[in-house]
């Protein structure tokens, strides 16, 4: 329908004035249709907006379940965690325990036997002034008869003195020949009491481990209690230990990944001379299928090996068997990984072998003369060495695997409430920009007709001017729009 | 569950199916022009056959033909081989086959006749039986074509997804007169293997023969 047709139905006009009356026809249309077109264009943009409230709505209504969801499993998680760590601590006292305090008895003896050795020896040592010989009142007495000049009392005072004398030093050799007993039997004692300052020493290193033991368990309890109350700040813990987890997990696999990789590379081209160099599974070399398959049997007889220990719990049927059960599969695990260790040092140094030969070939093909390296054992034996190790190394990817696992459960968890998040805002804004695009295509359409209704307004206002009256028609129409807009309005 | 898990191994089926149908091994026969001056140049066609050797791998295939007076025979194949899929066996088979052209260069006798088309009837015939995924036909040869009187050798050959690659194609002295007699010899041979449906290249630089495989 172009303007061609419009000026073929009118020839005799010339088309100018044919276009300018579509034009005016059109405005005028525009003009009388004005009410019910705002009317329509607002009403469709408004349930497109309220659509897409709706939507957001509930794409906030499923972030705040998930919030709440991730909320739980964190917390279960650290729950289980602080349980198992709990759970250790216990074990640890229980083993501080009952190795230290069964020995208990026995220092117990020790120590009686040590303190009644050392009281009888402090009884012995014990000082017994010596008593004073009884007949020194008779000397003194004899003593006191005055001499009067006679040498005959003179002589016997004399000999009573001698006589005295001594008696005195006999009496002091005896007590100092005590006195050395007493020193050796004091001196006897010193190992006693060393020992005995051992055995307490001892004592006191045990008995500060099992209050260093319970300092963490009282602070895990706290923790506990924390988690189980749900707090906040429990959620927070959790939450960046899980983001840590997460990251220092993914670093460790990613390096336990090379070591794979560095593995199935010592074992991928002897693989070869027992699959075959061309067969293909899917477009993959069905020799690096099989040294793949060889790696992976590892990592699960590690993931095996782990479980039951008790090291990791990805597997809760293995974790809740018993022990004898669990020491079975402990062996039989520990028995697969080693003969798979000794067939990769055997691959490893037959990987050697064949590497060596089409090196050889090569240098025959291209007439290249190349000395043989010394020490060529050398990197044969670091080949073998690495292909027994890595198996038991790759075991150990168990452990940050776990971690991974875990921590990726609650970073996901986070990463998808973010994603949500910036849907509901996207919708949103969406639902906003149509109910924006809505009132814009108003404004748009009162443009083009601005004509007739700036002649509409000239003519109320005289109108006014006249009848003081409000022209019904135009006001309701009017009054129905700006309801419509404030309707809006009130709903952003 | 159980629905999803054949459903798995179904399409693991299939696509083991699928990329197993398409065989990626190579096969090379290369045909050896012993007649004149060529007897000459054998040391430039082991070069070539070196490299082959360290081109080829387990599961590819590798055959040596002379061309003489009538070599649509299985008695002119100096050497074949088929490489073993275990690689030490490969490059025991690699050895021996350079111990056999060692002694077939010390041995060598020209030809007063050279049936090129008959030795390329032969060099296809033992190409479609290797079944590779791609075949080549390395023609070490001045192209100069002389069968003995009675002998047919002027019909259409299918060279049906054969490469055809002419090796140190040399000039005659006869070509330094007219060099069109050259061009005429390569452009004949060029088109009877393009008409039969094979790929055609020359290589006169044996310095390049990094891409002589693909």
């Amino acid at each position: 329908m172009t303007s061609d047709f419009w000026t073929q139905l009118f020839p005799e006009q010339p088309s100018w004035l044919v276009v300018l009356g579509l034009v005016l026809f059109a405005i005028l249309m525009l003009y009388v249709a004005r009410t019910p077109a705002h009317q329509a264009i607002l009403t469709v943009t408004r349930s497109i907006r309220n659509a897409l409230r709706i939507m957001a709505r509930s794409v906030m209504v499923a972030e705040r379940k998930l919030k709440k969801r991730n909320s739980e499993v964190l917390l279960a998680h650290g729950r289980e965690a602080t349980e198992r760590y709990i759970e250790r601590e216990f074990q640890r006292v229980e083993a501080l325990v009952s190795r230290d305090l069964s020995g208990y008895p026995s220092l117990q003896r020790d120590l009686k036997e040590q303190i009644t050795r050392i009281d009888e020896d402090y009884v012995q040592s014990g000082e017994v002034p010596p008593h004073p010989p009884e007949w020194l009142k008779v000397i003194d007495a004899v003593a006191e008869i005055p001499s009067n000049g006679s040498p005959v009392v003179a002589k016997i005072l004399s000999d009573i003195h001698s006589t005295l004398k001594k008696s005195l030093d006999k009496d002091i050799s005896e007590y100092r020949n005590a006195n050395k007993k007493r020193h050796a039997l004091l001196k006897r004692m010193l190992p006693y009491w060393r020992s005995l300052t051992k055995i307490l020493s001892c004592v006191e290193t045990k008995i500060t481990g099992l209050e260093h033991r319970s300092n963490i368990i009282d602070e895990q309890m706290e923790e506990y209690e924390q988690i189980r109350a749900k707090t906040d700040y429990a959620e927070r813990m959790l939450s960046s230990s899980s983001l840590t987890q997460f990251f220092i997990s993914g670093l460790v696999l990613f390096i336990a990944v090379v070591g794979g990789w560095v593995n199935f590379h010592l074992v991928a081209l002897p693989m070869s001379e027992m699959v075959g160099a061309t067969s293909q599974l899917a477009s993959i070399k069905t020799s690096d299928v099989a040294a793949l398959f060889i790696i992976a049997i590892e990592v699960f007889l590690g993931l095996f090996l782990m479980e039951s220990l008790g090291v990791t719990r990805l597997f809760p049927i293995i974790s809740m068997l018993d022990d004898n059960k669990r020491r079975i599969i402990f062996w039989v695990a520990l028995v697969f990984l080693t003969v798979f260790a000794c067939i990769e040092s055997s691959l490893a140094y037959m990987r050697d072998v064949l590497a060596a030969d089409e090196q050889a070939i090569k240098h025959m093909l291209t007439d290249v003369q190349v000395e043989e390296m010394q020490l060529s054992w050398i990197p044969s034996v670091g080949q073998m060495v690495m292909g027994f190790i890595l198996p038991f190394a790759l075991t150990f990817v168990a452990i940050p695997l776990e971690s991974f696992v875990h921590s990726s459960r609650t970073v996901v968890g986070l990463v998808l409430v973010w994603l949500m998040h910036i849907l509901s805002f996207m919708i949103r804004l969406l639902g906003n920009i149509v109910n924006g695009l809505g009132q814009l295509i108003v404004s748009i359409y009162d443009l083009v007709i601005f004509l007739p209704l700036r002649i509409e307004a000239l003519f109320n206002k005289d109108k006014k001017a006249l009848n003081k009256d409000e022209p019904e028609e135009y006001v309701s129409s009017e009054v129905n729009l700006k309801m419509l807009n404030s309707g809006t309005a009130a709903e952003q | 569950m159980k629905k999803l898990s054949i459903l798995i191994l179904a399409v693991t089926f299939i696509l083991t199916a699928c990329s197993e149908s398409k065989p990626t091994t190579r096969a090379v026969y290369m045909l050896l022009d012993t007649s004149g001056t060529y007897t000459k140049q054998i040391d430039k066609a082991q070069k070539i056959l070196k490299y082959l050797l360290h081109e080829l791998d387990s599961g590819d295939s590798l055959a040596l033909a002379r061309i003489d007076s009538a070599s649509f025979s299985e008695k002119d194949i100096v050497a074949k081989i088929t490489f073993d899929l275990r690689p030490s066996k490969a490059n025991a088979q690699k050895r021996a086959f350079l111990t056999t052209i060692d002694q077939f260069s010390k041995d060598v006798k020209g030809s007063s006749y050279t049936d090129i088309t008959g030795g390329m009837l032969q060099a296809i015939e033992y190409l479609n039986e290797t079944g590779a995924g791609t075949k080549y036909i390395l023609i070490f040869s001045d192209l100069q074509e002389e069968v003995k009187k009675g002998h047919v050798r002027d019909f259409p050959i299918t060279f049906d997804g054969i490469k055809v690659i002419a090796l140190n194609v040399t000039k005659l002295s006869s070509d330094n007169i007219d060099p069109r007699n050259y061009m005429n010899r390569v452009d004949n041979w060029s088109k009877r293997v393009e008409e039969g449906g094979g790929e055609w290249r020359v290589i006169n630089d044996l310095d390049r023969m990094s891409g002589l495989l693909d």
